[in-house]
C-alpha cells in the first residue's frame, strides 16, 4: 500500500476513540450492514468518527487490505481493528463492546 | 459462484466443518454463512471470522459483498 494512502487511513483511525469506516454516513447508511452498526452505536449512545468510503475508492480498497479484512464496514477503538458488522453486533449484545468504550 | 460452491470452498478450507448457508433473498449476495468447527476452539470471534474469509478470498473480491458470518466451536 501507498504511504500515504497509509497515513491517511492511520490518520482516520486515530482522529477519534472510536471510528467508523462505512458505505454512506450515519444519517444516511448505503447498505444494510452499515446502518447496522450505526444503530448499535447510536443506542450505546458512542460518539465516533466516520468516513464513507464510497466517496475514495482508494481508501475502500486500501482499508481492505490495511485491516486483512475483506468487507465494511470496518469499526475501530483506541485505534484497534474490533471487527465487521457481525462481531460488534454480538460484542454488544455480549457487553464486550461496552466495556471496550469505557477503557 | 453459487451457494454450494461458498458451502464447499468454507468445507475445504476448514476440515471437518459443518457449514450452513441462508441466502434469505435468493440472490446470492446477502448471504449468512454459520460455521461450527472444532478449530475454532481458544480463538477469538475475530480469528474466527477471518479464518472462514481466508478460504473465500477470491470471491469476497467481487462477488458476495455482503457475507453475514455466524461461528460456532463444535
Amino acid at each position: 500500500m501507498e504511504k500515504t494512502l497509509q497515513d491517511k487511513i492511520e490518520g482516520l483511525i486515530g482522529s477519534q476513540k472510536t471510528f467508523l469506516f462505512m458505505k454512506g454516513t450515519p444519517d444516511a447508511p448505503m447498505c444494510g450492514f452499515s446502518a447496522g452498526v450505526t444503530n448499535v452505536l447510536r443506542s450505546l449512545g458512542v460518539q465516533y468518527g466516520s468516513f464513507n468510503v464510497l466517496s475514495d475508492q482508494n481508501v475502500r480498497e486500501g482499508i481492505k487490505e490495511f485491516a486483512n479484512w475483506p468487507t465494511i464496514p470496518q469499526l475501530y477503538i483506541d485505534g484497534e481493528f474490533i471487527g465487521g458488522h457481525d462481531i460488534v453486533v454480538e460484542m454488544a449484545r455480549s457487553g464486550e463492546l461496552q466495556k471496550k468504550l469505557g477503557n | 459462484m453459487t451457494v454450494q460452491e461458498i458451502k464447499d470452498k468454507i468445507q475445504s478450507g476448514l476440515p471437518g466443518s459443518e457449514v450452513e448457508i441462508q441466502d434469505p433473498y435468493n440472490d446470492g449476495v446477502h448471504i449468512k454463512a454459520i460455521v461450527k468447527f472444532s478449530g475454532f476452539s481458544g480463538k477469538s470471534v475475530l480469528e474466527q471470522h477471518r479464518m472462514v474469509y481466508a478460504t473465500l478470498k477470491d470471491e469476497l473480491k467481487e462477488e458476495v459483498h455482503a457475507l453475514g458470518l455466524e461461528t460456532k466451536v463444535s
